[in-house]
Order: structure tokens, then C-alpha cells, then sequence
């Protein structure tokens, strides 16, 4: 083990990495030599390789060929098996745990000793109580892991990682859930972990986080390795031109607002799910033409729901909606998704492959999905193919989807073309409306900034956009105004000019 | 180097991996074959030799084709919207109740020509009702369509044991079947047909429902790709949630499609009841409903496949009586056993090879090898 902190001993190397699939070369001559008891941070934008080199680090694939050195050492990982032998372990940017485990059957799952559990259980606890004291991770070994919050339920992953004697821990994505006070609370356990001589690679696309807390930095582009940079001789605005390869603009350039009438109204809503939990409690807000109003918060605090409500998915307990002043959703009345889109609300769903594409189908007929009985795809009885194909290249060609093939299958474009196709269907449509749900989430930089840009051309051709993000920044820098939300109410509303981080941050905490 | 499928050609996985299954399946036989002490290469030739050595043999293979072409459509229609009708065999019962209504209601006063069609609509209403109800509760009430479609199928054996023991028998007799209908309500055979167009054919049971059995692989393809319901059955078989977002009423849907199927099922009463048997009597349907799982499965739920799964299946079913009628120790059951193994390989362990195939196809393609 080293305990001390060296920056001359590398933990871990990786010598000309390839890995191909099919044609893609995912990865090509990656080196990367990762300081021991540093933090690393890599970055690249979607489809750069990061991902699938620390895949290819843990285990899940093979390297078609190169070296992976740890400590000094070559070694052959072939199974994640291999990697936790090697002292790596990895959080993954979806949690590995069972929800109605306990903390520490969590922590202990896959590494049992003997057929009865009680044994590893005792022993684990210990362990487990040295580890949390030793690195300021506390939680309680007995809770269930499906009623924590999603920051503690990381630190049951980080745990995991420890007690199999990780002393190279990968985080993917590791913030994309967290609020900016939990990020916070991670990084500090982040400087933690590195004071202890635990070695951490942070694959992000946040560079704002990369600045904060890395010391030093690769960035990827194509599979390849374009950069390395001791992060205090680096600054944001040249990382993210070496991601992209080209100057990228970090602001989204915006005019002021030209607010329209009130389109939207939505009136001291509430909804209940089956089992009569509160989702949404006393919503009510205006939405105008011409603004984008951003709804900020952690997930799982309403946003999503309410998003469904408006989309016609999912019914109101009490209050209404009203479209242009007239009433069309209440606890009587409901609308679903199609009468709502011939109500002209469009709606880009918040999880695409879930909700707003079908990744079996041809990009053609994802590209009909929720317009399919429009009478130009249809005759009496057959549909049109030719129409809706022909209707889906035109879509292709205004949103640069890439590659322009209307008979590709969805599943097998980026996703950053799979958005730009949602968006395209949404917007060719000039909903009086339109509901956004993390319009960039998954998107990589080149695509954000064409997808900010029409986002905002919306708005600016009089349209009322409501944009849902869990990306403070996003929201920050697209909205006119914004609205807090936790535990399924509004709790604040802010100007966009005047929104503070910080401020914001407290509100989505409930802290203010 | 490749280590991906997309690079793999669609044949090798539509075409040489079903064949490599079914070589698989036959290998075994033919080591089962071996050891109660039989040659398997004879065996082999006599299930050949039985299934399409002359005319008549390939009368019967077709004959037991168009059954299991109409129950691999239906579950295949079913499977299209996440759903696995497993009660396709009550269907089919059914559906040849609707048939045997309407001959023994019409068969002395109207035409052929009116007879015939009015039996078509009949089968497919009543399969249609059967499966209706297990959609309706599936939609609804959220039973699950496995459990309902099985216990409809004993519903049906119950009804119709009932009904040709109580009420349709023919007076007089002891069997529990209806009396024979009259011969404007048969569905003509092959050799007759052929015989009018001035054409020789051997006589087998084979008769006009196999066309027909064509035709609505067709209408079902055309069904599945081309009307919007097929795109919203489509839609809510493979993402449920894309569905709501589309406004699909997937209730609706799941209904519907569950009718289709049954209507498919109920056809196999053309095929038995108006084209052989000529009167409706326990048991007719005789497991066709369920190897039309296997089939649908084998044909990837593609009206094509269907067809090729339906008559290999229809090939083992002729095959094998053959077989077991010339080699006195393969019995009946070892002819299960074989169809059994084809099930297996083909359906249950589809894939099993399917990455071994891929890796290998992929190395003969790129001559420098494997470096990883």
C-alpha cells in the first residue's frame, strides 16, 4: 500500500490502448500515466473514448491491444474480477446497489466468504466502521440503501470500492445527481481519499469541476488523447477547445426576452400518485410567449412530474391548467399526450431512449412517434412511408442529425443525434408551447450549443418555452426566469439576471 | 480488429444461425438414435423421404404447415406487442366452434360461395372473443396475458367437451362429435382444385386454407409495417413508455392486438374442421397452438419466417409419423423427442451459438486474425 503522497510513483499507467468496434476505433494509441495520490481528472465530450477506457481499466472490455501497468507492475484485466484484485474500483454514474439491502449487505455483496453470511457480516462491520472513520465517510451500516439520499448512497459506493482495498477509485460522472452543496460534501471527501494516498480519476464533462478539484487533466477527442495539463496551468476556455477542437462559445449569446400574453396558466395544482403520495403540491405559475421559463432542482423534487402533467401523461388531484385561457386540464378533465400535441404543446421528453424515441425502430418512424396518425403519414388504411421518410430527411437536414439516414436505426445514433431527431420532430411542428427536459443531458459540447441556439430561437419567434434541467448552468444561461422546486413545490422564483449559483443551490437544498 | 455485431451481415444471424440450430438439434437426434440402436442416417432418409418423397408426402407436410403458419401469425402478432399469447390452442377450439355453427346452421341452404366466406368470419370471431377476454383483463385488470390465455385454454376444452357431449353431438351416436356437414361446406382440397384446373394431383389432406394461410402472411405483414396500428402495436411492444408519450392508448392496443391474434388462431379451424374433418369433434386442434409458439419464436416473428418455421415444423410433424411407422423402435414419442430437441435449439437456446458464429465469421473475414 502507499501511504504516502508521491507524485513520482505513477498508480497507474496505460500504454497504446486500441479498442475497436466494428468501425469505430473507440480507442486509439491511448497513453495515460495517472499520478499515485493525485486526483485526474478526463475529460472529452460524448463518444471521445473516456468511458470506454475506463471500461477497458475495470475490466467490462478487453483492449485489442496495449499495456495497463499498475504500480509498475503489467497486469491483464480481463474481468472487473481482475481489476478489484489489481486495487481499482469504480463508482459507476448509476449506482450498483440494492435498494432493500442494507448499507452493509451492500458493501458486501459480490465479496462474501463462506456459505453463511453472518461471518462476513461481523467482520465487514468492523471493517466497514474503520473505513468510515478513517475517511469522514459516515453512514449507518443498517439502514437500507433504497431510503437514503442519492449523496449518501454514493458514499455506499465509494465504501464498496474501499472495503475491497481500492486504492484506485474511478468516478464516472459522479455529480450528475448531486445538488452543488452535495458536490461540494463529495469533493471534500475527494481531498480526503487523495490525503490518504487513495488515487482518483473523475471522468466528467463539467469543466467547472475539473478546475475545482483535479490536479491534473487529460483530454480526449475522437479516441484519441489530444492533451495532458496540470490543471492550475489550464484554464476552462482552452479545455473546452481542446475537447471540441475548435473555439467554443461557453455563454450562450442571448437577447432580452420580448414577453408575450400568459399562454400557459397553471393554477394551485396538485397531484397525487397511485398510492396518494404528493408528487406536485400548490404549483401555480404563468408561463408567457417569447420566455423561457428554467425549472431548477435536484431530481426527483417534482420536476419531472410536472413536466408529465403539462405533456398530457399523467392526471391532476386538484387545480387546473389553462391553455390561452381556456381550461383544458383539471381533476375532471384530463387531455392526453395526442391532444395535447393537437393543442400545439410540444414536448422533448426528459429521457429520450425511455420516452421519446423507440431504439429498435428506423429513424424514420421514431422520427413520427406521437404524430403517427397525422393525415399526411396516412391514407385510409395504409400509412405513407415514403411521406414520413421523406418528412423525417428534411428534419434531418434542418438539425444537422448526423448520419442523414432516415432508414438507420435509432439505437444507432449518438446521442447527441438522437436528441437533435427529438428536437427536430418537436420543433418542426411550431408548438404554441414547447416543454423541455434536459435538452443536453448526454449531448456533447458541439451539439449543446446548437441545441441552446434553437432553443432560444424558439423563444424568440414568440413561443413559450419551459426548460427543465438539472444542469444549473444550463438553466442559468438559458432562461429568462426561473423557478426552484423541492419536495414537489415552488419554492422560489429568481430572475435569471440576478441568479446567484449559491442562492439557487440553498433554494434546491431547501436552505434559504 | 472487429469485435462488434453490427459489422456482421443480417444472413448470418436470419439465415446460418437458425441452420446451425437445427443441424444441432438433428446431430442429437441422431445420438439419441444411436443409442436405442437405430441408424440415424436411415432415420434421417425416412423423415426426408416422408416429408417430401412424393406427392402425397409433401400434400400432408403443407397440410400440417397451414395449422401452424395461422397459430405462428398469432402469437407472432402478439409477440409484435409485448404479449405472449399462449392461448392459441383455445383460440383455435373456438374458433372451429364458430366454423361448425355456421355449417351446421346453413350448410343444405346456402352456396359454397356464401358457406365458405361466412366460415371465415366465424372462425375469426369467435378465435377473436376468446383471446379478447384475456386482452380485456390483461388491459384492464392487469392479469397477466400467460396465466389467462392458459386457463382460457382449458375453459375451451371444458365448453367444448361440454357442448359436443351435450348439445351438437349427432343424435344417435356415441362419439362426441356433430354430424358431418354437407359437401357445399367443405373447403376444397388440393387434388380436387387441381383436378378442375385439369391438373393430376395426388390425394392428401391439403386443401384451399393453405393459399388462404399465404395470403394472410401478407395482410399481417402489411398489418405490422404499414397501417398505423400496426406502428402503435409496434410502439407499445417495444417501449411502453415511448407509447404514452405518443399518445397511444396502449389499452386499446393491447386489445386489439390480442383480437388479431386470436382471429389468426381461429383459421386453423378452416384448415381442420371445414377442410378434413368436415365436422367439429374433441380435440382438433391437437397442440397446434403451441408449437405455433416455437414457430413464431424460429421465425422471429416475421411473416416469412413464420412460413419457413412452419414447414419445417410441418416437415417434422409428416416426417416423423413416416418415421416412426418404417423403424417400428423410433416410436411417436422419440418423434416429440426430435421435435422437441428443434424447440430447443431453435427457440430456447437461440442465441446460444449466435456469438460464436459471429466471432467466427468475423475471423474468416479479416485474414490477419485476432491480435487482442
Amino acid at each position: 500500500m502507499l501511504e504516502e503522497k508521491s507524485v513520482d510513483i505513477s498508480a497507474v499507467e496505460l500504454i497504446d490502448i486500441n479498442k475497436r468496434f466494428g468501425a469505430v476505433q473507440a480507442n486509439r494509441s491511448v497513453s495515460l500515466s495517472i499520478a499515485a495520490g493525485s486526483i485526474h481528472g478526463i475529460v472529452g465530450e460524448n463518444g471521445a473514448g473516456k468511458s470506454t477506457l475506463m471500461s477497458i481499466l475495470f475490466g467490462f472490455y478487453e483492449a485489442d491491444s496495449g499495456e495497463i501497468r499498475v504500480n509498475g507492475q503489467s497486469v491483464r484485466i480481463r474481468s472487473t474480477d481482475d481489476a478489484i484484485r489489481a486495487g481499482i474500483g469504480m463508482v459507476h454514474q448509476h449506482f450498483m446497489l440494492v435498494d432493500s439491502f442494507t448499507v452493509l449487505e451492500n458493501v458486501v455483496l459480490g465479496a462474501e466468504k463462506g456459505a453463511l453470511l453472518s461471518a462476513t457480516l461481523t467482520s465487514a462491520r468492523e471493517t466497514l466502521a474503520k473505513l468510515e472513520s478513517e475517511y469522514g465517510l459516515e453512514v449507518d451500516a443498517d439502514t437500507l440503501v433504497g431510503d437514503l439520499p442519492v449523496g449518501l448512497q454514493q458514499r455506499v459506493e465509494i465504501l464498496k470500492a474501499l472495503y475491497r482495498d481500492a486504492r484506485l477509485l474511478i468516478l464516472d460522472e459522479p455529480t450528475g445527481v448531486l445538488t452543488p452543496q452535495e458536490s461540494e460534501q463529495l469533493f471534500d471527501i475527494l481531498r480526503g481519499l487523495r490525503e490518504r494516498g487513495v488515487t482518483v480519476v473523475l471522468i466528467t464533462h463539467k469543466l467547472r469541476e475539473i478546475m475545482a478539484i483535479t490536479d491534473s487533466v487529460t483530454i480526449m477527442r475522437a479516441g484519441e488523447v489530444v492533451a495532458h495539463r496540470d490543471t492550475e496551468k489550464t484554464s476552462k476556455a482552452e479545455l473546452a477547445e481542446l475537447m471540441v477542437g475548435r473555439k467554443v462559445l461557453l455563454n450562450v449569446d442571448k437577447g432580452p426576452a420580448q414577453s408575450g400574453p400568459v399562454v400557459l396558466n397553471v393554477e394551485n395544482m396538485n397531484v397525487l400518485d397511485e398510492r396518494g403520495v404528493p408528487l406536485l403540491r400548490h404549483v401555480s405559475f404563468n408561463l408567457h410567449g417569447g420566455e423561457i421559463v428554467g425549472i431548477a432542482g435536484v431530481s426527483g423534487n417534482g420536476q419531472s412530474e410536472l413536466l408529465e402533467v403539462l405533456a398530457g401523461m399523467r392526471p391532476v388531484t386538484s387545480g387546473h391548467i389553462s391553455l390561452n385561457g381556456n381550461r383544458i386540464i383539471d381533476s375532471e378533465h384530463t387531455c392526453d399526450a395526442a391532444q395535447m400535441r393537437t393543442l400545439s404543446v410540444g414536448h422533448v421528453p426528459e429521457d429520450r431512449l425511455r420516452r421519446g424515441l423507440v431504439s429498435n425502430f428506423q429513424a424514420w418512424e421514431s422520427s413520427i412517434l406521437g404524430h403517427q396518425n397525422e393525415t399526411h403519414f396516412n391514407g385510409t388504411i395504409f400509412m405513407h412511408p415514403d411521406a414520413a421518410v421523406s418528412a423525417c430527411s428534411e428534419k434531418m437536414d434542418a438539425f444537422d442529425v448526423r448520419p442523414q439516414n432516415p432508414h438507420l436505426k435509432t439505437a444507432n445514433f449518438s446521442g447527441g443525434n438522437q436528441q437533435k431527431l427529438v428536437l427536430a420532430r418537436e420543433m418542426s411542428q411550431q408548438p404554441n408551447v414547447l416543454l423541455v427536459g434536459q435538452p443536453t443531458r448526454g449531448v456533447d459540447i458541439g451539439a449543446i450549443e446548437f441545441i441552446h441556439r434553437e432553443i432560444i430561437a424558439m423563444r424568440d419567434a414568440g413561443r413559450a418555452v419551459l426548460l427543465v434541467s438539472v444542469e444549473l448552468e444550463e438553466i442559468m444561461s438559458l432562461a429568462d426566469r426561473i423557478l426552484v422546486m423541492f419536495d414537489g413545490q415552488i419554492v422560489g422564483e429568481v430572475a435569471a439576471a440576478d441568479a446567484q449559483e449559491h442562492e439557487l443551490g440553498l433554494l434546491m437544498a431547501n436552505a434559504a | 480488429m472487429n469485435g462488434n455485431t453490427r459489422d456482421v451481415p443480417a444472413w448470418v444471424s436470419v439465415a446460418l444461425l437458425p441452420l446451425v440450430n437445427i443441424l444441432l438439434a438433428f446431430a442429437i437426434s441422431g445420438l439419441i438414435i444411436i443409442v436405442i440402436g437405430e441408424d440415424p442416417l436411415q432415420a434421417l432418409n425416412f423423415l426426408i423421404a416422408g416429408a417430401f418423397g412424393s406427392q402425397e408426402a409433401i400434400g400432408y407436410t403443407l397440410y400440417y404447415s397451414t395449422n401452424l403458419i395461422f397459430t405462428g401469425l398469432a402469437v407472432a402478432v402478439a409477440f409484435h406487442t409485448g404479449l405472449f399469447n399462449i392461448g392459441a390452442e383455445g383460440q383455435a377450439y373456438v374458433g372451429g366452434l364458430g366454423v361448425a355453427l355456421i355449417c351446421l346452421a346453413f350448410d343444405t341452404s346456402l352456396p359454397s360461395f356464401v358457406i365458405i366466406p361466412l366460415c371465415m368470419i366465424a372462425a375469426a370471431l369467435f378465435g377473436a372473443a376468446w383471446a379478447f377476454l384475456p386482452g380485456y383483463l390483461q388491459a384492464t385488470r392487469g392479469s397477466h396475458i400467460v396465466i389467462t390465455t392458459i386457463m382460457f385454454n382449458f375453459i375451451a376444452s371444458a365448453l367444448m367437451v361440454y357442448l359436443l357431449v351435450n348439445v351438437l353431438i349427432k343424435p344417435g351416436q356415441m362419439a362426441p362429435e356433430t354430424r358431418v356437414f354437407a359437401d357445399t361446406a367443405w373447403m376444397p382440397f388440393a387434388h380436387d382444385a387441381a383436378a378442375a384446373l385439369g391438373v393430376s394431383l395426388a390425394r392428401s389432406p391439403l386443401n384451399l386454407s393453405f393459399l388462404f394461410a399465404l395470403f394472410f402472411c401478407i395482410v399481417v405483414w402489411l398489418f405490422i409495417w404499414r397501417t398505423r396500428w400496426g406502428y402503435a402495436i409496434r410502439t407499445v411492444g417495444q417501449n411502453e413508455a415511448a407509447a404514452v408519450y405518443a399518445g397511444i392508448k396502449s389499452k386499446r392496443i393491447v386489445i386489439l392486438a390480442m383480437s388479431v391474434s386470436g382471429g389468426l388462431a381461429g383459421f386453423v379451424a378452416l384448415n381442420e374442421v371445414l377442410g378434413v374433418q368436415h365436422r367439429l369433434l374433441i380435440d382438433f386442434v391437437a397442440g397446434y397452438g403451441f408449437t405455433g409458439i416455437a414457430v413464431a419464436l424460429m421465425g422471429r416473428n416475421h411473416p416469412m419466417g413464420v412460413v419457413f418455421a412452419a414447414l419445417l415444423f410441418g416437415a417434422l410433424y409428416q416426417g416423423g409419423a413416416e418415421l416412426a411407422f418404417e423403424i417400428p423402435t423410433i416410436t411417436r414419442d422419440m418423434v416429440v423427442v426430435i421435435q422437441g430437441l428443434v424447440i430447443l435449439f431453435c427457440g430456447a437456446l437461440e442465441f446460444m451459438l449466435k456469438p460464436h458464429i459471429e466471432a467466427l465469421y468475423l475471423k474468416l473475414q479479416s485474414p490477419q486474425g485476432w491480435t487482442g
